[in-house]
């Protein structure tokens, strides 16, 4: 990839805007190479990651979301963990998690838990199916998806079921002494989730899927 | 390529601009990118405006959430007994716990007071001589950006300690205030390092001011 270099005070006659990309970390003016035959791509000044074209993975990130939201479902309805202590025992799901926060003043905070770790995971998915289903077949991209897969890329950091899976083993780990743990089946659920979603993080390209929505028509 | 010693064209030198979200370069004057939709901005001033304003609210609620109690534990034995985030740690290493302490005193204390020292020194580089390179400061934010969200596992462990450990009467854990505020300091400082435009600290490379 090169950069255009501006060799005088007047900007050099510039190619078509399409054909070119300005690094969103940098702003750096580069010439977008064809998509082809190009490994991962790095601004060639502050080595951003453009893209890395794989765009046989529509599909793959299609069969990954789809994964991630079945386990998703399943892992708000079974139990997550279990424990007994003193003859008593008590189960608690995913929900009941997002529920402890729902006495009193503490209220918003279960919204905000179950939007994080629930929520906007399954948002995210729902957003990336929506927008890569037509993609994926060669069709035209339906009505908003541009709009779909903008707000899929702004939910990112802020859909945290990794984050909540650590979160419950440091739990564990502060009980381990106290009371006997059982990990039921959402735990497992969980564990899995987090996994598919970062091998399908991996696999999305964002530049790929703006070129394919710009192209396909 | 060794395009740091080169002249180099940024979109906005070329009277351009780029979109943050996709990457599209559009006519300097355009406010919303036609690709993407998402919102140009060629005030990028306002970026920094946003960062400290954030920040300052995180500061805000990060104070408070280190006063006020994480967790309530009330036990038959014991009586209620009221943890602060710092109180949590000491526990885990009292309990000879070494990683997880480690674990939750790395997301709820180093990782905040990195990122308010780490954001500020960012925004403060921009306006005199920076000691660190772009490609350094620009390392900088990226690892701030990615690492503010982990903080947020505390408010997880209290969320499955006080949902879980509901034992009638041998032991039942309720959360605190400090939960919430604690929750709004991650989000507050999430928002402040994304608001933070990386464009700014290579503009200045180049001389063109912040």
């Amino acid at each position: 990839m090169s950069s255009i270099s501006s060799a005088s005070a007047t900007p050099p006659t510039l190619p078509p805007l399409e054909t070119l990309i300005a690094c969103p970390a940098c702003d750096l003016l580069m010439a977008a190479p064809s998509l082809e035959a190009q490994q991962n791509c790095r601004c060639s000044r502050c080595h951003h990651l453009l893209y890395a074209p794989r765009r046989q993975t529509f599909a793959q990130v299609i069969a990954l979301s789809l994964t991630v939201a079945i386990l998703m479902i399943g892992a708000v309805f079974f139990p997550f963990l279990e424990i007994s202590a003193g003859g008593i025992r008590h189960q608690s799901s995913i929900f009941d998690t997002a529920l402890a926060f729902s006495e009193g003043i503490l209220l918003p905070l279960s919204v905000v838990v179950m939007a994080l770790i629930v929520v906007l995971p399954l948002l995210r998915v729902t957003l990336l199916l929506y927008t890569l289903w037509p993609l994926a077949q060669g069709r035209a991209p339906w009505r908003h998806a541009r709009r779909a897969f903008r707000l899929a890329e702004a939910i990112q950091p802020w859909s945290m079921a990794e984050i909540f899976v650590v979160g419950a083993v440091v739990a564990l780990v502060k009980l381990a002494g106290l009371a006997t743990i059982t990990l039921g089946p959402a735990f497992w659920a969980f564990g899995l989730l987090v996994i598919v979603v970062t091998v399908k993080d991996n696999l999305l390209c964002d530049w790929t899927l703006w070129k394919a929505i710009d192209t396909q028509r | 390529m060794e395009s740091n010693r080169h002249p180099t064209l940024t979109a906005r030198a070329a009277g351009l601009i780029g979109c943050r979200a996709c990457g599209r370069v559009s006519p300097g004057d355009t406010s919303v990118c036609p690709r993407c939709g998402g919102a140009l901005e060629p005030d990028r001033n306002l970026s920094l405006q946003r960062v400290w304003a954030w920040m300052a609210a995180g500061i805000i609620c990060y104070i408070p959430a280190n006063l006020y109690p994480m967790l309530r534990t009330s036990t038959v034995a014991t009586g209620t007994a009221e943890n602060t985030i710092m109180g949590g740690v000491v526990e885990l290493v009292h309990a000879h716990e070494w990683a997880v302490a480690g674990i939750v005193f790395a997301a709820s204390v180093l990782v905040p007071i990195a990122k308010f020292i780490a954001i500020a020194a960012l925004a403060i580089s921009l306006r005199g001589r920076a000691t660190m390179s772009s490609h350094r400061r620009h390392k900088l934010l990226e690892i701030m950006d990615f690492i503010g969200r982990w903080s947020m596992v505390d408010v997880f462990v209290v969320a499955i300690l006080s949902s879980l450990v509901q034992l009638g009467y041998v032991v039942n854990i309720h959360p605190g205030p400090a939960a919430a505020l604690f929750a709004l300091s991650v989000a507050f400082t999430m928002l402040a390092a994304q608001s933070f435009d990386p464009r700014l600290i290579w503009e200045k490379d180049q001389g063109y001011p912040a």
